[in-house]
């Protein structure tokens, strides 16, 4: 095991540092200035241009700049913005704990709902509960969250006037009043998340337990004459679950990616909106640390599901 | 006399009845088709789709209403026997630009599905069959594109290289092109490594070097011998495939990195309708049913497909 463990992150570091050339070329080889801000100002006469461009390195070809990029970026020097010449760090840390708080309660509430649903769809399969279980999880990963948080917005905000569309992140809690605001004001975002996140772990919680629900121990466990709840719950479910949260470790970074649009609907202040923000300024630094963030997050969630599966079903062997 | 068998036994062996050898021949595609017919709801996404194809496709010749006209005293106006999807800001016909944009998004779907197919066939083939060092190339790269974070990367490349594409394809043509291309290129790694595990497990079976015996060459029994076989999954995945490029698409749209205005895709709609939510929700609601029903019903006709091809569950 710990071998295994060794070797999948010695492969996971040149994997990450390939990904972080890539994203790098693009950026750099990609037209467009980040300097068209300055460019488009008159005022701005060519030299000081030309200036600004040494100051920030952009005078240099970009494997240069890369290996500097990355010779930095190891020892916790993550660049300045090109925008708003802000250390990029303290930029992405003020915004991580708003996607943060929406998308962790929204992963959380998605579990609480999912597998106990999942579980029960399928130990009574083709019952009621299971028809409406899996044309709701069907149509919820069907609709694409953009949607669901328009329609939230037009019910629950336009037509009946119950909650604020806009996430005020200027919001400080420190009262009763000022809490039930923050609260009022983060239930669609989390509700547009959950919602998605809740029918995809439905489907797979209820598919794995189909898979074990006919297997021989089922059988031996009920053979010995143990109640029905103690077969589902101490015997199925348990191994119904392995797969469920490898994928919940899998599917991890891809929540934050697919933050980025609620973050967008709701005008929420995370990391995804600062990314579109900075695409649309091209502030290659700002932009190079969040997506190679982001390709950090997957390769170590990656790593995490692997060792996860090894740890919890002992079936599986690395040599 | 009783141990000599004759010809004519092995032809007709006498158990077997005359109304047996009457029965209609099944092949697996004839099977898969009963099976899909037996999913119901899977036959109702075909009817949604196919009735969705027909508005975008058909629609704009029997409905001739001009996408473009600006008609302010007629702006935002809800459904009516006039406009029955209502109007925008500008008074332009939401319906007509809804039939036009479908057209947009489902081709958008449709192309990066099967660039996506073929790239993912093609290099899940090549590293299944060949193996080796070819393999473990192949399924670095693989992985390596599995660990891109999709969607800011997409939002990235559209949005850095739509200027040069614009200028070499025109403004239209050169979004088009780089959105399927990329949505394309982002999707094949699944299906890659579906196709080569399964071609890795039918190149062992006796048929595979049975052909080879024959001196069948490596693309014969690449094409004609193995792949028919990994066919069921990479039907599945193609179907399925195409609802989720229809949402990347949106999804690009809807952040404004993707097609412009005059090209009015699902997405696009419902961005430009977010500022109207409150004057106009029905700007926002119509295309985001047709983006949903068009998903829907690709989803279970997926569903469907995957019940029907898979051998273990035909009755």
């Amino acid at each position: 095991m710990s071998r295994y463990l060794v070797r999948r992150i010695l492969l996971a570091i040149p994997t990450l540092l390939l990904i972080s050339f890539v994203l790098f070329a693009i950026l750099s080889l990609a037209p467009g200035d980040p300097l068209s801000q300055f460019a488009a100002n008159p005022a701005v006469p060519p030299e000081v241009r030309e200036n600004i461009r040494r100051a920030l390195g952009l005078d240099q070809p970009w494997p240069i700049r890369y290996v500097k990029w990355l010779w930095s970026m190891m020892h916790g020097d993550w660049g300045f913005s090109f925008g708003s010449r802000v250390a990029v760090w303290d930029l992405i840390k003020l915004r991580i704990p708003s996607t943060l708080a929406v998308v962790g309660i929204a992963y959380v509430v998605a579990l609480v709902l999912a597998i106990p649903i999942g579980i029960l769809s399928a130990v009574k399969q083709y019952s009621m509960f299971d028809h409406v279980a899996t044309t709701f999880a069907f149509m919820g990963f069907s609709v694409p969250t953009f949607f669901t948080g328009l329609l939230l917005i037009i019910v629950l905000s336009v037509k009946f006037q119950l909650l604020p569309f806009i996430y005020d992140s200027t919001l400080q809690v420190h009262d009763l009043s000022t809490l039930g605001a923050q609260i009022r004001q983060s239930i669609m975002p989390i509700t547009v998340l959950a919602l998605f996140q809740t029918a995809v772990l439905v489907r797979y919680t209820r598919a794995s337990m189909l898979e074990n629900l006919p297997q021989d121990y089922v059988r031996t466990a009920r053979a010995k004459g143990l109640a029905e709840s103690s077969v589902i719950n101490r015997h199925v479910v348990r191994n119904s679950l392995i797969p469920v949260i490898t994928l919940i470790a899998l599917t991890a970074p891809t929540v934050f990616s697919g933050a980025l649009i609620t973050e967008q609907i709701f005008r929420v202040p995370g990391i995804g909106s600062l990314l579109i923000t900075s695409i649309q300024n091209n502030d290659i630094p700002v932009i190079m640390a969040i997506t190679f963030t982001f390709s950090i997050l997957v390769v170590l969630f990656n790593l995490v599901a692997d060792v996860l599966y090894g740890v919890l079903d002992p079936r599986i062997r690395y040599d | 006399m009783a141990t000599t068998v004759t010809a004519q036994d092995i032809i007709r062996p006498a158990t077997v009845s005359e109304a047996a050898l009457r029965r209609p021949s099944r092949s697996l595609w004839s099977d898969a088709m009963r099976q899909f017919r037996r999913h119901h709801l899977a036959m109702l996404g075909v009817v949604v789709l196919v009735l969705l194809l027909v508005m975008t496709l058909l629609g704009p010749l029997v409905y001739r209403v001009p996408t473009d006209a600006i008609d302010y005293s007629a702006g935002l106006l809800g459904p009516s026997l006039q406009h029955p999807f209502g109007t925008d800001d500008l008074g332009r016909d939401l319906l007509a630009r809804a039939m036009l944009g479908g057209r947009v998004s489902m081709a958008v779907g449709v192309v990066a599905v099967l660039i996506a197919i073929t790239l993912g066939t093609l290099i899940g083939a090549i590293a299944g069959f060949f193996g080796g060092r070819i393999d473990s190339v192949l399924m670095r790269v693989t992985d390596l594109f599995l660990a891109l974070p999709v969607l800011p990367f997409l939002l990235m490349v559209t949005y850095m290289f739509r200027d040069p594409l614009k200028k070499v394809f025109g403004p239209e043509l050169g979004i088009f092109i780089l959105i399927v291309a990329v949505i394309g290129a982002l999707n094949w790694m699944p299906l890659a490594r579906l196709v080569r595990a399964s071609f890795l497990s039918v190149k062992q079976k006796e048929f595979v070097e049975a052909a080879r015996c024959v001196g069948a060459s490596d693309w014969r029994l690449m094409l004609s011998h193995i792949l028919p076989n990994t066919l069921s999954a990479v039907i599945v995945a193609a179907t399925v495939g195409v609802g989720s490029a229809i949402i990347t698409e949106s999804s690009l749209s809807f952040l404004g990195v993707g097609f412009p205005p005059d090209m009015p895709t699902w997405g696009r709609l419902l961005f430009d309708a977010q500022q109207y939510l409150d004057l106009a929700p029905h700007w926002a609601i119509f295309p985001g049913l047709m983006i949903f029903l068009a998903v829907l019903s690709i989803n279970y006709i997926g569903d469907g497909l995957r019940d029907a091809l898979d051998p273990r569950k035909t009755q």
